[in-house]
């Protein structure tokens, strides 16, 4: 166990550099001038942009430029925005609210879609199916964008129950509504694929045995058959949490949350390659231990897996 | 299964707190219209955007920055909100005889936020300062008329104090010019002209972080991307004084949001309306009285680029501009948002004459003859950013042109503001092109020479007439303000003849207030004018 958590540790490495390398290319190679629009409808002096230029190394080549960054990043400096920013206080001043968004959009999904997605398939067909696998369609079918923009028009605006925007503080409480509609389509996803898997597993020779050991139904469905059949559905909530790290673009735009999400969104607006590059090595690393965590749960569930 | 059953009960409880939470700070915001009485204390909320450039005045030229820095400082000259007309706000006198030498006395008694006394020496240090090639100031060529700005501004200045500014004492300086300018003493109201206190050239980063400024508000607490916190400063002398206490600037990053805010009453000001509520004239319903318009100094045109082929031709020009059916698009496609154009200065600007452009109305059978005239083949296109609602109105410019003359016309989009402006710059059109022009400052001047004058900055069609140009030098070189106006308008007569650039139309200007606010008004550069602010008293 220890060795392949290493392992899966020195793995990091290379997609770290890999990532960046990427990312940072990608957003400054893009063809145009950075400038070009930064002093309205007058070109810049030319003052202005030779300044910014060495500032930002753009007259070296994009490897120099990336090893300038990645020397800049080791000694904690993470870089400046355009407008004198650091971008570690950026990125410390948006972290800590859209961690609170993802958490609060992973339970409100596995709460709700997990306790759906049990009733159901316990159950099979009937009234309570039918309504699950409708709604479950529905909120599929429709994007993201439409679900926070109708709760927030609807809920806000219209019945006034809520904020239209999320405050300063972005308290948990005002989070709640962003987070079902940052979480909504997970939620349908996680209903889905745990009714299935209940509905499955249900039939088993193991739930037969320990019917017929007469258990109790609680232990029964608690124990053996939920156990075995939310491994699936965690992989799913492991990656979607780092889905709704990054995902949150949209959620954060719409009730103007100043998040991860909203931060990417301005980086790639104003081609600010240490925002983007700085945002997304944070979210590669979230999203690897993320997965590496849902590995090593896989063998609190499943005694059978083993790692080496 | 006892341990599951904690957890669903303690998930229960914890979701019906938080829902109360949520509905609890839903509740706040009343319909208060209060007896006619003016909350002193208050605090008022306007929508902003992220500054794109660092907080000091001379590297700040678009709204997002403006809007926290403008009333954290106040410049020699201020402009009236109703009629953009410039008063002495920190300058006890501005006088000149040959409009070359401007001699500047300041009021005595003023302070910056810090405490320390505004000097004259404030004015000429950051003068300097943002001359100085070596800072990059953004607003750099602001200072380009005076005495010594080729040498400060190059990229390794060999000095360090342009040789046109000089103190003479505590409360006076003298600016020399290269040439006589007589539009300089309404100019100096920029905010690039604002006065800097000694902690600014001790450490530029850091004021950057925390400005200390000497207007009607002082610099608070700034969260990126989130707010900047504004208060009143009270030993404020001058006579834009506001009348709330606190001013939070709040970003936002969809203006959708925004406005949903502002009809709850969350949000006590917007100076724009997302598309969304002008769509159909929402706007006038979803708001009311609440509605806020102002008269912004800024035109758009269509620039018709000397060096693209076959545009070089005045009847093409003559005809295009007539088969725009400025009218009908304002109305329908604008929501009344827009007001149509009719010449090359805006509306509320002093010198304005109606009907410069004799062929800005719409006149589809003058417009074929004109066409025919032209001899060009083709097809047409307009290019532009297409974001920002800048799409929709050049597209019907276009279905207008395509119907009158029966040529093909297209829009051609460009990604955002920034690849747009590359290209205008570095003469890539290939067709005709959007031109907007926003005032810095209230005067014809600067309508006409940035413009049209052959070596202009923002010159899009690359126009080049000698007797404009000569018509302009000659109005910058007149002291007597009225026959100055009369050169410009001159020049302008002649440009309206050689149509390098049709004009189209003029923003309005349509924002939103709060059940709050008794007051608000919207000045010609798109801001709350912060010192018209009233919150009703509760």
């Amino acid at each position: 166990m220890p060795q392949y958590i290493l392992r899966r540790l020195l793995q990091l490495i290379p997609v770290f550099f890999g990532t960046t390398f990427l990312i940072y290319a990608l957003v400054w190679a893009v063809p145009g001038d950075p400038f070009a629009g930064k002093c309205g409808q007058v070109a810049c002096p030319p003052a202005y942009i030779e300044m910014m230029t060495a500032k930002f190394n753009l007259d070296d080549s994009i490897f120099v430029q990336y090893f300038k960054y990645l020397g800049n990043l080791f000694t904690g400096d993470w870089g400046e925005t355009f407008n004198g920013v650091s971008v570690g206080e950026l990125i410390g001043n948006a972290y800590p609210v859209t961690v609170r968004l993802a958490l609060i959009a992973v339970a409100i999904e596995a709460i709700i879609g997990l306790s759906a997605g049990i009733l159901t398939g316990l159950r099979g067909k009937g009234f309570l199916d039918n309504l699950v696998l409708m709604s479950t369609t529905f909120l599929i079918s429709i994007p993201v964008f439409v679900t926070a923009i109708v709760l927030q028009i609807v809920l806000g605006s219209e019945l006034g129950i809520i904020d239209a925007s999320v405050s300063e503080d972005a308290t948990i409480g005002e989070l709640i509504v962003p987070g079902i509609a940052l979480g909504s389509l997970s939620m349908a996803y996680i209903a889905r694929l745990t009714r299935t898997s209940i509905a499955e597993n249900r039939h088993a020779d193991y739930v037969r045995t320990a019917v017929a050991k007469g258990q109790p139904r609680s232990r029964v469905v608690g124990v053996h058959l939920l156990r075995n059949s939310v491994i699936p559905v965690l992989t799913f909530i492991g990656t979607d949490i780092g889905a709704l790290m990054g995902g949150a673009i949209v959620t954060e735009g719409v009730f103007n949350i100043n998040g991860i999400g909203g931060l990417i969104f301005r980086g790639i607006q104003n081609r600010e390659g240490a925002t983007v590059t700085g945002v997304v090595v944070l979210l590669v690393m979230v999203y690897l231990l993320v997965s590496l965590i849902v590995d090593l749960l896989y063998a609190v569930l499943d005694p059978r897996i083993r790692y080496d | 299964m006892r341990a599951s059953r904690g957890f669903w009960g303690a998930t229960a409880v914890v979701a019906t707190a938080a829902l109360l939470l949520t509905a609890c700070g839903g509740g706040g915001s009343g319909d208060d219209k209060g007896s006619g009485a003016v909350d002193a204390n208050a605090s008022v909320s306007v929508y902003g955007t992220e500054p794109e450039n660092s907080l000091i005045p001379a590297n700040t030229n678009e709204l997002g920055g403006s809007k926290a820095l403008k009333p954290v400082f106040s410049a020699l000259v201020g402009y009236k909100s109703d009629t953009a007309e410039p008063y002495n706000l920190m300058a006890e006198s501005i006088t000149t005889t040959d409009s070359k030498v401007f001699d500047i006395k300041i009021k005595k008694g003023w302070k910056f936020h810090d405490g320390t006394e505004v000097k004259a020496k404030n004015f000429v240090d950051a003068w300097n300062y943002s001359a100085n090639g070596k800072n990059g100031m953004q607003n750099a060529s602001f200072f380009e008329q005076i005495q010594g700005y080729d040498e400060i501004s190059a990229k390794e200045p060999a000095v360090k104090e342009m040789s046109g500014l000089k103190v003479v004492n505590d409360y006076e300086f003298q600016a020399t010019l290269k040439g006589p300018f007589s539009v300089f003493a309404t100019k100096i109201g920029y905010l690039a002209f604002a006065p800097l206190p000694d902690k600014f050239f001790a450490d530029p980063e850091a004021f950057a972080k925390a400005p200390i400024g000497n207007g009607p508000l002082k610099f608070v607490s700034r969260t990126p991307n989130q707010n900047m916190k504004l208060t009143r400063f009270d030993e404020y002398q001058g006579e834009d004084k506001v009348k709330f206490k606190d001013l939070e600037v709040r970003i936002y990053t969809s203006q959708e949001t925004a406005y949903q805010d502002l009809l709850s009453n969350r949000l006590d000001f917007m100076e724009a309306l997302p598309p969304a509520a002008k769509a159909g004239g929402k706007y006038k319903t979803d708001l009311g009285e609440r509605l806020v318009e102002g008269k912004l100094l800024g035109i758009s045109a269509l620039a018709l680029p000397y060096y693209v082929p076959g545009y070089n031709n005045l009847d093409l020009r003559k005809a295009i501009s007539l088969a725009i059916d400025r009218e009908q698009i304002v109305k329908t496609v604008m929501n009344d948002t827009y007001a149509p154009a009719d010449g090359y200065v805006s509306r509320g600007i002093e010198g304005y004459r109606p009907g410069v452009c004799e062929f800005c109305k719409f006149d589809p059978v003058k417009a074929k003859e004109f066409f025919a005239k032209s001899g060009y083949t083709g097809k047409l296109t307009i290019a532009s950013n297409a974001d920002g609602g800048r799409k929709e109105p050049l597209v019907a410019a276009c279905n207008s042109i395509k119907n009158a003359l029966g040529v093909e016309c297209d829009f051609v989009p460009a990604t955002d503001f920034g690849q747009w402006r590359s290209i205008v710059n570095n003469r890539q059109l290939t067709g005709m092109g959007r031109s907007d022009w926003s005032a810095d400052y209230p005067s014809i001047e600067n309508y006409l020479n940035p413009r049209y004058k052959s070596t202009g900055s923002s010159n899009d069609s690359t126009y080049n007439n000698p007797a404009v140009d000569a018509l302009l030098t000659q109005a910058d070189q007149t002291a007597d303000k009225a026959a100055a106006i009369k050169l410009y308008q001159q020049a302008e007569d002649l440009i309206a003849k050689d149509l390098p650039q049709i004009p189209v139309w003029e923003e309005k200007g349509v924002g939103g207030k709060s059940n709050r606010l008794k007051t608000v008004k919207l000045d010609f550069g798109r801001l709350a004018d912060y010192s018209s602010i009233e919150v009703a008293a509760k």
